[in-house]
């Protein structure tokens, strides 16, 4: 689903002192399965997670998306697979808004709001009538045994919950794509056992995930389909 | 309700409660902004309002008024001058007016005492302006001592309290009888202070005025048209004493504009890149920073405005009394007449709250650029 063909991102490029965060990866991820990206800090996971989420670009290198709904494209890109590094950024926006669901490792909520609102967030520019995103918020946090904090404040949850107002923020726009980093890294065993299995759920649903993480709870789970090994900003092993 | 307007209607809720989120820092911001048009706004109102006063008064002005000069300064009119001056073809009326100054050492304040025309003023009687009443605290009925040239007492009984709308022009003045005038400042009979002219038609007033100084080189004609400069070069230097307080207010202003513009607190920055990370664009980002900056500066312009609106017309601009209302002691309380230059307010309008709109814009155009993966590593 997720091509990558010699992506490299380098960081103050041209500058005194460049940092190669990735350096030459090609990968293939599947769709409709969890694969885990493995690695000790500063490998590389991260970046990599961003220049698949559209967050960043990379220096060279492409990135394609295969088999996307038609719903889920920006108006005017219609090829398949799609190359969406040398997109505009409202092509990138877009795709980032339809295609995928981030889970920050420290959550990133908007704080001094409450529950729904963050969850509510990303639909904010699209224009989507109010009432509708907000059931469909009130319906993913009670999925998530949320319901019962909708309006409290997210300064007030504890990392467990802040962590499923995150998922739910993420799962809003219906992505087809989670993307996590480092979701477990806050999380004690018994919190992250718990996310995984929410991870299976969504595999469950046809959905495709995608996590960095060094936690082993993570990377050896019976759930991951496929572990990538990374280190120095390249993948050591794939199968 | 159509996409675009959901979107600005979300947008524009998302903006409120985050100002309400920093409700201190954003209520400090409106207050110190507020405080600045508020300044400006008075002062704009306050010039305005006596400019439109000034020129109402002049309406009703003699079209020439005539002086004699001896030494430079000056002097009573001999009445056959007066006689002589209503002679000239074009002088339509012409009247002989007695007035002076007087000072009050009990109060410390100066009077203009005028000779009224008015046959039921009587001897013995006066009309005050609400100043002298305020001053002297006497009401209509009661008598007033004013000292003669000789320095004895005469009492003059109050016949009435000029009105309130009148006192911009009125708070000083006393109208006294022509004789009692005479018998104040020992003017004797046949002399006058200056003479009052009207002419039949406008446009001659500078043929009469040439004429009147061919026939007496001693006389110094003083058309509407002059002191109509006059005034206006007053209200204007009042105004410009007052260029001090609006340079200063001014610079406040660039200098908060400035803050504003240098300075996205790092937690504002992480904001940005969140919802740039969830979906936002740039110009979503943006259009709640802009929702945020016209909701600040719309408010503080509004706030602004109203509060100098009730403070000059309601208040008399009591805050800036002493700068702007003369310099005598006798400050005469009266209330403007509202005269608004939608004009003025438009450039108060674009002075305020375009320089910070854009000052709030520039900081966040600039954090709202960058790629949203810095959210990521935050």
């Amino acid at each position: 689903m997720i091509e990558l063909a010699q992506v490299v991102k380098t960081y103050s490029a041209g500058l005194a002192t460049p940092y190669t965060a990735v350096a030459g990866v090609t990968l293939d991820i599947p769709g409709g399965q969890l694969t885990v990206l493995k690695g000790p800090s500063g490998s590389g996971k991260t970046t990599l997670l961003s220049l698949i989420g559209c967050m960043a670009r990379p220096t060279s290198g492409r990135i394609h998306l295969r088999g996307l709904p038609p719903g889920l494209l920006p108006p005017g890109a219609d090829a398949d697979p799609l190359e969406i590094t040398s997109l505009p950024e409202r092509f990138l926006t877009t795709i980032r808004r339809r295609t995928f669901g981030f889970i920050f490792q420290q959550f990133n909520l908007v704080r001094g709001i409450s529950v729904l609102e963050n969850v509510m967030l990303p639909t904010y520019p699209t224009g989507e009538d109010r009432e509708a995103v907000e059931a469909r918020a009130v319906t993913r946090l009670e999925a998530l045994g949320m319901a019962r904090h909708l309006k409290a404040p997210v300064d007030r949850l504890s990392g467990g919950e802040a962590q499923r107002v995150a998922i739910a923020r993420a799962l809003i726009n219906d992505p087809p794509v989670i993307i996590a980093d480092e979701p477990t890294a806050h999380l004690d065993s018994r919190l992250s056992a718990e996310f995984m299995e929410l991870m299976g759920q969504f595999k469950g649903a046809g959905r495709t995930l995608l996590i960095a993480s060094h936690d082993p709870i993570v990377h050896d789970s019976p759930l991951a389909d496929l572990v990538i090994v990374m280190r120095d900003g390249q993948v050591v092993s794939a199968p | 309700m159509r996409p675009s307007l959901q979107r600005h209607r979300s947008v524009l809720d998302f903006a409120l409660s985050s100002l309400l989120r920093r409700k201190g820092r954003n209520l400090a911001l409106t207050a110190v902004y507020t405080l600045v048009v508020f300044v400006l706004a008075s002062l704009v109102f306050f010039v305005q309002a006596l400019k439109h006063e000034a020129g109402e008064l002049l309406e009703h002005a003699p079209d020439m008024v005539v002086q004699r000069m001896v030494a430079g300064r000056h002097d009573p009119m001999p009445a056959s001058q007066v006689e002589a001056i209503r002679e000239i073809r074009g002088v339509e009326e012409a009247e002989a007016r007695l007035w002076g100054y007087y000072y009050d050492p009990v109060y410390g304040g100066n009077l203009t005492v005028m000779a009224s025309p008015d046959p039921t003023l009587l001897p013995g009687s006066a009309r005050i302006g609400r100043g002298v009443a305020r001053n002297m605290r006497v009401a209509e009925g009661d008598m007033v001592p004013l000292r003669g040239y000789d320095g004895l007492p005469l009492l003059f009984t109050i016949q009435q309290v000029l009105a309130e709308d009148s006192e911009l022009v009125a708070s000083d003045l006393v109208l006294l009888s022509p004789a009692d005038v005479r018998t104040l400042f020992h003017l004797p009979e046949g002399l006058a202070t200056d003479l009052a002219i009207k002419a039949g038609n406008p446009r001659e007033l500078t043929t009469i005025a040439t004429k009147i100084v061919e026939k007496f080189p001693d006389a110094r004609p003083i058309l509407k048209s002059e002191m109509l400069r006059t005034y206006e070069a007053a209200f204007d230097w009042r105004g410009g004493l007052m260029v001090v307080v609006l340079a200063s207010a001014i610079l406040s202003f660039i200098i908060f504009a400035w803050d504003k513009a240098t300075g996205l607190s790092a937690e504002e920055r992480k904001e940005i890149g969140i919802l740039k990370s969830i979906g936002w664009e740039s110009g979503d980002v943006l259009l709640l920073k802009f929702w945020e900056g016209a909701v600040v500066s719309l408010a503080a312009f509004l706030g602004g405005v109203l509060l100098a609106y009730g403070h000059v017309f309601f208040f008399s601009a009591t805050l800036f009394e002493h700068a702007l209302k003369g310099w005598s002691v006798l400050f005469p309380r009266f209330r403007l007449i509202p005269a608004l230059d939608a004009y003025q307010i438009t450039v108060l309008f674009f002075l305020t709250v375009l320089p910070y709109t854009a000052a709030t814009l520039v900081p966040c155009w600039r954090a709202a650029m960058a790629d949203p993966d810095s959210a990521m590593r935050s």
